[in-house]
């Protein structure tokens, strides 16, 4: 079975680089711009895997990723945040709030499609 | 039978005894093994208190007035609570400055003022010499009755006058010889007198157990106990009387005077004073002597009232007088031993008074009033002869035998009228006079000679008038009009009855107006006057000496050779002593011999120190003043020192207003800095939120760049769409790079501007030429209003371009493709000033939103879906644009509604005047 992955995420030239690395990468990808659409389809697509912009319009990532950690049917999905703001406070309140990795824009596609598949891996 | 030969023989027995005892301990002294150094041997010295007053007077006293004699023994005891912080005080001080004598003390006090001593001399000699013929007068009548053994009926006071004076002539002589056999035999006097300490304790306990034994005889032996006596008493309706205390009007007050006459009687009498500070040889000593001496005050006093009630009883005809109850009622009795030992009690009494007060007072002749005129005595040159202990010692020689020859004229004089009680309250209310500028001085620094002097000299002068003028009136010197009625026949000026105040016993009148003078002197005067800066660095060491600590101030200016002091010291101590001084002080310094030795001021106030231990504190000073130079405070010298501080006081007006200013700078510098530190903040949230706008379109061109890179087998179609998206995301990093630049420049005021007048109507047609195109790609419609001439405006062309082209783009923005209208409209607002407004029909903005699109990077999104294209930053580089060139820009809009973004400039000729203004 294909792996699901959300790409939470209002740039759309990111969504576009993103979509494009994980459906080489052999994932399934859904796309939400904004926090409140992120839950949603978090809820109703159940992914392995969320790719989690903080900076998203509304819900910001950290509250998603809490959300995301308080729903038990959710317990398997795994959570990569995004930033561009790269502060390790960041980083700090991303871990608190649940997330099991945490990247730095702008990202190196190889390392960022390395890291998804080591979570996946663990998720399994 | 008691033979008058038995009485000298016994007599002269037990005075050989006394030098006995104090042979053995000035030996041990010597030795420096101190038999008087223990707290009960103190107390009985205290004892000395106890006179010929208290062992024959009392029952004298008793007889008369009942309870009155009581005050004299209450007083003291009221004044002992206090011992623990007064007289351990005093001999604190004492201790410090090396005093000799009551006199010196006060003199140390007070500046070392050899006049002030000298005063306080003269008053305790004429003070205390009828306490002195009191004690003659009792020792010359025991005498006479005792040999009158066993007739106790013959004393009469007319008949045996001429013989009780030959009497108490040869008793003082003797009295002379025995004080300076005891007191002068050494020059000793800045030491202790151990041996004189050790026979008045002695003494002490003799007068105590006769004393009691007579009271034991009469109360239990010849009456029947207390019991008895008082019942008897009381059945005699003039004996009854004395058993009420406070019969008589006024006897409340004189009950309160008298103990507190006692009160300063136990610390100001000289005798007292030597006993209790002199002679002391550790202050412990006075917590012993704070229980013991009021016992032994107690003790020496419970068969008073029982012995003056047994005498009348036993002499119901009144024909022996009631002051030698004591003696004749074991006479009468024929009881011979306990006669004796009564009679040795009161020699006792007597000769332990005489001999310490007669040292203390000889000590403050010498000191404070001969020594100090001799040294100024310029012809004498008295400082640079030899040995002067010699001298030293025939002085205080002739003083005592000068003070008892005076005591005996007085005795003469004045002796017969009065009772043994009434004169030594005369000499009470004198030492009385000392207490205002001694305790004064002792705790109030603000205290100055010149108070003293004032307050001592009123205060006598009252007590002369109102109780020795009337004791010699009474023993028939002088008649008696002046006390009877007034001198030049005043009646307010009556002695006894000054200013009108009657109904008071004789003591307690003079006390109320001496005490009146004398404090009302010493306060006005040391108030209104300066103290002299010696005076003022005395009166702190005195006031706080029980705070101060390390070395005194040392005083003297110029040196002085080692040689030429130590000369000086010996002359007046003795050359090997003068040589032991100086070598224990180059010892303490750490001097191998005195040679080494400087005589600077440390040096020479040591000198004045162990000189003040021997002839007192102002002669002292006068001896080494002679060698050397005297830190004089001058008058100019004083007003110097007080420029100084009114300088001070001016500069530290100063400095609270500097502070004032300080706190002000602080204040507002706080203000800065929490500006500052929001302007930091700023700065950071504003980098932060640029590298955030930076990274974004970052990392899109590196992750299409490697997915490029990485896939060259990806669909043309897709790697066209890539390559835009990579061309787009750099064309919005370079433009956001230039406007974060651009805003710099404006905010920090470093942009050019080219200003010129302008006609805004070219400048919109411009604008709206250049954005036409991308209004026709999103099918939004545009429209210019413009007038059909304008005035001019100043201002930069390109600058104006640039807001004006963000209008219109934001505006295209916002509005609904195909259905879109913009239009831009120029009027004249106002006189000064041209307005352009840019009216869209697009989705409005709410009024919260409207008041943050000017800050940077504070976008409105139209959608939820898509952020708008742009930066966040145009809106607020035109609104510093607009500022900078004087107008303003501002929307209205409501949501729904479409939006209106206006902006003003200001009028060429206008902004012409605005300068001419300026430059005015």
């Amino acid at each position: 079975m294909t792996p699901r992955i959300l790409i939470a995420e209002d740039e759309e030239s990111i969504i576009a680089s993103l979509e494009f690395l994980m459906r080489r990468a052999g994932y399934e990808t859904r796309v939400a711009r904004d926090g409140d659409a992120a839950l949603a389809s978090a809820a109703q697509y159940a992914p392995q895997l969320v790719l989690l912009d903080i900076m998203l319009p509304g819900l910001s990532g950290f509250d998603v990723c809490e959300r995301i950690r308080a729903d038990p049917a959710l317990r398997a999905t795994r959570v990569m945040m995004l930033t561009a703001r790269g502060a390790s406070d960041d980083e700090a309140r991303g871990r608190a709030a649940g997330a099991d990795d945490y990247v730095t824009k702008p990202f190196s596609t190889h390392d960022l499609v390395a890291r998804v598949r080591a979570l996946l891996a663990r998720g399994r | 039978m008691l033979q008058p030969w038995v009485v000298i023989l016994g007599s002269f027995g037990y005075i050989a005894l006394l030098f006995a005892i104090a042979y053995y301990a000035d030996r041990r002294a010597r030795e420096g093994r101190s038999v008087i150094n223990t707290p009960v041997i103190y107390s009985l010295s205290l004892a000395v208190y106890a006179t010929a007053w208290t062992f024959y007077g009392s029952v004298g006293r008793a007889a008369h007035d009942g309870v009155g004699f009581l005050p004299i023994y209450v007083g003291p005891t009221l004044m002992i609570l206090l011992w623990w912080f007064v007289l351990r005080k005093i001999i604190r001080v004492a201790k410090l400055v090396r005093t000799t004598s009551l006199a010196d003390f006060m003199a140390s006090r007070y500046g070392k003022s050899a006049l002030l001593g000298g005063l306080v001399t003269v008053i305790a000699v004429i003070g205390i010499l009828p306490y002195i013929s009191l004690q003659l007068k009792a020792m010359s009548s025991s005498l006479q009755i005792v040999f009158a053994y066993p007739d106790v009926g013959v004393h009469e006071k007319s008949s045996t006058m001429p013989i009780q004076q030959v009497t108490a002539f040869y008793v003082a002589m003797f009295m002379a010889l025995f004080t300076i056999a005891f007191g002068t035999r050494r020059f000793d006097v800045s030491e202790r007198h151990e041996g004189m300490v050790a026979a008045i304790a002695f003494e002490a306990i003799v007068k105590l157990v006769a004393f009691v034994a007579v009271g034991v005889y009469v109360t239990f032996f010849l009456f029947d106990g207390f019991g008895d006596i008082f019942g008897r008493a009381a059945e005699r309706p003039e004996l009854a009387r004395l058993m009420a205390p406070f019969d008589s009007p006024g006897a409340v007050s004189d009950w309160a005077w008298m103990t507190l006459l006692s009160m300063f009687a136990i610390l100001f009498l000289p005798r007292q004073f030597q006993v209790s500070v002199i002679e002391n040889v550790e202050e412990g000593h006075v917590k012993t002597a704070m229980w013991l001496f009021p016992l032994y005050m107690l003790a020496i006093n419970v068969f008073v009232l029982p012995i003056a009630f047994g005498g009348h009883l036993a002499f119901p005809q009144g024909n022996v007088d009631a002051d030698s109850f004591v003696l004749t009622l074991p006479m009468s009795h024929q009881h011979e031993g306990l006669t004796l030992l009564v009679f040795l009690g009161g020699i006792s009494a007597a000769t332990g008074m005489v001999i310490v007060e007669t040292i203390a007072l000889s000590t403050m002749v010498c000191n404070d009033l001969i020594m100090p005129v001799l040294l100024r005595w310029k012809r004498l040159n008295l400082a640079g002869r030899g040995d002067l202990t010699a001298l030293l010692l025939d002085i205080r020689r002739g003083a005592i035998v000068l003070i008892l020859l005076l005591g005996y004229f007085y005795f003469v004089a004045a002796g017969e009228a009065y009772a043994l009680v009434s004169i030594g309250l005369i000499s009470f209310a004198a030492v009385a006079q000392f207490a205002p500028a001694f305790l004064g001085g002792l705790y109030w620094k603000g205290g100055t000679r010149d108070g003293a002097l004032a307050g001592l000299s009123m205060g006598f002068l009252v007590w002369l008038y109102t109780l020795l003028l009337p004791a010699f009136a009474k023993s028939g010197w002088f008649g008696m009009d002046i006390v009877a009625s007034g001198p030049f026949g005043i009646e307010m000026l009556k002695p006894t009855r000054l200013f009108g105040l009657s109904g008071l016993d004789p003591t307690t009148h003079a006390m109320i107006w001496s005490m009146i003078a004398n404090i009302g002197g010493y306060v006005l005067v040391s108030i209104t006057g300066r103290q002299s800066a010696a005076e003022h660095s005395q009166a702190t060491l005195f006031v706080d000496v029980f705070t101060q600590t390390g070395e005194r101030g040392q005083q003297w200016r110029t040196t002085t050779s080692v040689s030429a002091l130590q000369t000086l010291l010996g002359r007046f101590l003795g050359p090997t002593r003068a040589a032991e001084l100086l070598q224990a002080y180059a010892t303490v310094r750490g001097f191998k011999s005195a040679e080494e030795l400087e005589a600077d001021a440390g040096l020479l106030s040591f000198a004045e120190l162990q000189l003040a231990g021997t002839i007192g504190a102002a002669s002292a000073h006068t001896i080494v003043a002679s060698i050397a130079q005297e830190e004089n405070l001058g008058l100019d010298e004083v007003m110097t020192i007080i420029d100084e501080a009114s300088h001070v006081i001016a500069y530290s007006h100063e400095l609270e207003g500097k502070q004032q200013e300080l706190e002000a700078a602080t204040a507002s510098l706080k203000a800065a800095n929490e500006r500052l530190k929001e302007l930091d903040r700023l700065k950071d949230d504003f980098i932060s939120t640029v590298t955030h706008e930076l990274r974004t379109p970052l990392t899109s061109i590196r992750a299409f760049s490697e997915i490029l890179y990485d896939h060259p087998d990806i669909d043309p179609a897709e790697r066209h769409r890539f390559l835009g998206l990579v061309i787009k995301e750099s064309e919005r990093l370079t433009r956001l790079i230039n406007q974060v630049l651009d805003l710099a420049k404006l905010e920090s005021g470093l942009a050019e501007w080219r200003t010129a007048d302008l006609d805004l109507r070219e400048i919109v047609v411009d604008a709206v030429g250049a954005t036409s195109q991308l209004f026709k790609a999103q099918g939004v419609q545009i429209e210019a209003r413009l007038p059909a001439r304008a005035p001019l405006v100043l201002a930069d062309r390109d600058r104006v371009m640039q807001v004006l082209l963000n209008l219109l783009s934001n505006a295209v923005k916002f509005c609904p493709p195909r259905t879109g209208r913009v239009e831009v409209r120029l009027t004249q607002s106002g006189d000064a000033t041209m307005r352009v407004e840019v009216e869209d029909n697009g989705a409005g903005i709410s009024a919260e939103h409207q008041a943050v699109i000017f800050q940077k990077f504070r976008q409105v999104g139209d959608t939820l879906t898509q952020k708008p294209a742009g930066t966040g930053l145009g809106l607020a580089i035109c609104r510093q644009i607009v500022s900078r060139l004087g107008g303003r820009l501002w929307v209205e809009s409501e949501p729904g509604r479409g939006s209106t973004f206006s902006f003003t400039l200001p009028l060429a000729q206008a902004s012409d005047e605005v300068r001419a203004v300026a430059n005015a």
